[in-house]
């Protein structure tokens, strides 16, 4: 500790003092230098991927921290069974083109085989906790990369990016590992396993911002397009095998888009002409109304739904 | 049902072009997060539904009592509320992290709440924050939790700290109240080095501001305030979008470090998308790059690079090539994630640490260092913990606890353990030498984690001192 060969800074051009990575580089460098340590310090990682907009872009991240390499994780995907059908296609169609391997975990079987049921509301999003925690734990992945961001909701404001969760997949908000500087802590024991969460610092913004500056390609139902839809809840639920307007509830078609994309069931559109990223970017720039708080039917159960969920062992 | 939008003209059209992380401290009830909500209200970053919730809340239980408007009739605190059990005791339990964006920055704010587990929950945000904000209740004026919140600020050696004086109005906007205040802030500065100009700006908090603020109505939060015409110093949110962030000032003193993450040596698995899009396969059947994030300074290609294996001696190289995805880069700078290429072959892996050659001294087992200790189980002397630094975790036995510091006073105390909240001085043993550096002038590769084997819980957070009796540690009484 004593011996010095110097601590004298080094030379420093004009151009070093000059730069400054603008915010996205700097959530983008942030994101992968967390990936790249979850792939380093894990047994057997996977990430979460839905084909919704954030796992879209943690999987490009991923493509990103590896290059020339493959992508070294399978993506996992439950399957609620009432997906919008071009999700899934978009979903199989990005696991061919990068190589990857898909695993599926999916409700309607849980249902099928009675160890789930069917809830009165006929949301699925609640139910994909079983079928997560299961094949979590068939596959033995002991690192889950989930592409939630703090600014969704204020339970995911308080969750670390490696986010510990015990033999019950739930999470303890009051016991959790202060997460000092960029060092992070993914020590755990047998049974327990990890979520890691690489763009908690990322807004719904940023997100749209980077699919525009990267050319990201993401499932068509995120841009304007004409729909058959009713209103229910105050939002507009597309018509679908799944998804059946009751007696009093008028079909009509509407030039809508996708601010979420999740379970067909509870998942809402709204009205909207962005049918190009950067008229997206405008609009999300413009809104006064949060991503769930406008599209989520489950997220209006409580003010604690999320959290509640999350305790139980859900994303 | 359908997306409201706001006149194109409200438009922030330019794109917030950096990012700056802050962190807020301060003691029960003296407004912090009325101060949080009201920053994320006047900046616009809460929407209307968000809105709507806080204001259903805030008519329950009856805020702002009959007749209230506007701000006056929501309780900006809640709009920073998180868990269920936080709402439900009024109090805030865990560092929360938030976000908005003016035309100038995008932020990240770090909301540390200020009872019981300050010392634990300061910490956490001012480790990666550029900036922090102290908040002092002006009916109050310094207390021992401000000096305590100092302290631990000037021992991370956050790069700026601001002291909001808040509840302004509740003295009348009183300039002697306010000057009284900034007095005794800056009496405390002095005494812990702070804002000191002869300490050399690496190490020591660069500057310290002090500003009256009213949280509850918004004087000199976003807009300067008639009300205290006495004070011509900037609204906190000025101060906010221009102050140089940590890495601004780092990369024109500091030397490059990069540890490594992990190797990236495809061979026969190239990227599919990568080679559909005309990867040249065969160049890159040998490629072999060193993944990492640069925690200090810049890298050229072609300079001149020392490989910092534990127990060996340091091997010198230069880089010949920083790939990006794709992308070959002729610098980079922190803190860019990148894979660099060296010109020789060595045998390089996770845990070592590529450094600017020559500015590095050697790797030592021996470690003195001051502990946070952020952990209900308590150190004693001769436990067995695990150090994580940089990308290694080693092996480590806690040799002896040297002293104990007595945050109000900033002196050293004798002591043989620490507890919860504790910051103290210890000497370690690792298993395997680590290039640790001096906290003082390397606050990434200076800073590890304790770690608890058995549970693998975070301990503490260790800042690597010089032995004392070691020249310039002791300037400093913590």
């Amino acid at each position: 500790m004593s011996t010095f060969l110097t601590e004298e800074p080094t030379q420093v051009t004009d151009a070093a003092i000059s730069t400054r990575l603008s915010s996205l580089d700097t959530l983008e460098s942030e994101a992968i230098h967390i990936i790249r340590e979850v792939v380093a310090e894990f047994e057997k990682p996977a990430l979460l991927f839905s084909g919704g907009k954030d796992s879209v872009v943690m999987l490009h991240l991923a493509t990103k921290a590896f290059w020339p390499g493959k992508v070294p994780f399978p993506v996992l995907h439950v399957d609620t069974g009432h997906n919008f059908p071009e999700v899934i296609d978009f979903r199989d169609r990005t696991v061919e083109r990068l190589g990857l391997k898909l695993v599926v975990g999916s409700v309607q079987e849980f249902i099928d085989r009675g160890e789930l049921a069917e809830r009165a509301d006929g949301t699925r999003n609640p139910l994909q906790t079983v079928p997560l925690l299961d094949a979590i734990q068939q596959n033995k992945f002991d690192a889950v990369f989930g592409g939630g961001r703090r600014d969704e909701d204020k339970a995911r404001a308080k969750e670390r990016i490696l986010s510990l969760r015990d033999e019950f997949g739930q999470w303890d908000p009051r016991n959790q590992r202060p997460e000092l500087w960029n060092l992070y802590n993914g020590r755990h024991t047998v049974g327990q396993h990890v979520r890691a969460f690489p763009i908690s610092n990322w807004t719904e913004l940023d997100i749209w911002r980077y699919i525009e500056r990267e050319n990201i390609e993401l499932p068509g139902l995120y841009y304007a397009h004409d729909r058959e839809v009713f209103a229910r809840d105050g939002m507009w639920r597309a018509v679908g095998e799944v998804s059946q307007p009751l007696p009093h509830e008028e079909v009509i078609i509407k030039t809508v888009r996708y601010r979420t994309v999740g379970d067909m069931s509870c998942t809402g559109a709204v009205e909207s002409a962005a049918a190009t990223v950067s008229d997206v970017v405008i609009e999300v720039a413009a809104s006064t109304i949060t991503e769930r708080g406008a599209t989520r039917a489950d997220d209006r159960i409580s003010e604690a739904a999320m959290e509640d969920r999350k305790k139980d062992g859900y994303f | 049902m359908s997306t409201e939008t706001l006149p194109l003209s409200e438009l922030e059209t330019a794109l917030p072009t950096t990012l700056f992380r802050f962190a807020t401290a301060g003691s029960v009830d003296d407004g912090k997060s009325t101060l949080v909500g009201r920053l994320l209200h006047d900046s616009k970053a809460i929407l209307a539904d968000q809105l709507d919730a806080v204001a259903r809340t805030s008519a329950d239980r009856g805020f702002g009592g009959a007749g209230a408007t506007g701000t006056q009739a929501i309780d900006l605190a809640l709009l920073t509320d998180g868990l269920r059990a936080e709402r439900e005791q009024g109090i805030t339990i865990d560092v929360a992290y938030r976000y908005f964006a003016t035309d100038q920055r995008s932020f990240i704010l770090a909301d540390c709440p200020g009872h019981v587990q300050y010392t634990k929950n300061t910490v956490t945000g001012a480790s990666t924050a550029d900036a922090v904000v102290v908040l002092i209740d002006a009916r109050k004026g310094v207390l021992e939790q401000t000096r305590r919140h100092l302290s631990v600020l000037q021992l991370l050696r956050v790069a700026h700290v601001i002291v909001a004086v808040n509840k302004i109005d509740l003295v009348d906007f009183s300039e002697s109240v306010f000057r009284e205040i900034q007095a005794d802030v800056q009496q405390v500065a002095r005494e812990l080095g702070i804002g000191s100009a002869e300490l050399g700006t690496a190490d020591h908090i660069d500057d310290l501001l002090v500003i009256p603020v009213s949280a509850l109505d918004g004087d000199n939060v976003v807009e300067r305030s008639a009300r205290t015409p006495w004070y011509d110093g900037p609204a906190l949110l000025e101060v906010l979008e221009t102050l140089p962030a940590a890495d601004e000032i780092d990369t024109q003193l500091e030397s490059f470090r990069f540890p490594v993450q992990l190797v990236i040596r495809p061979q026969g698995a190239l990227a599919p998308d990568a080679v559909a899009g005309g990867l040249d396969v065969e160049a890159y059947r040998d490629y072999r790059a060193y993944a990492g994030q640069i925690t200090e300074g810049s890298v050229n290609v072609g300079d001149s690079v020392s490989v910092l294996t534990p127990g060996q001696a340091p091997r010198t190289t230069t880089v010949k090539g920083i790939d990006f995805a794709g992308s070959s880069l002729e610098e980079a700078s922190a803190p860019q994630s990148v894979a660099i290429r060296l010109a020789d072959e060595f045998d390089v892996a996770r845990g070592d640490t590529i450094a600017a050659a020559g500015t590095v001294r050697e790797s030592s087992a021996d470690v003195y260092a001051a502990l946070c200790w952020l952990s209900p189980k308590p150190l004693r002397e001769g436990a067995k913990v695990l150090v994580k630094h940089g990308t290694r975790t080693v092996q480590a036995l806690v040799r002896n606890v040297s002293g104990k510091l007595d945050l109000a006073s900033f002196k050293l105390e004798p002591a043989s353990s620490l507890e919860l909240n504790d910051i103290g001085h210890a000497q370690l043993r690792l298993a395997a030498p680590l290039p640790l550096e001096n906290y003082l002038h390397h606050r990434r590769t200076g800073a590890f984690l304790v770690i608890d084997p058995l549970d693998g819980n975070t301990l503490a957070a260790g800042l690597v001192k010089d032995h004392p009796g070691d020249h310039e540690d002791e300037r400093y009484s913590i």
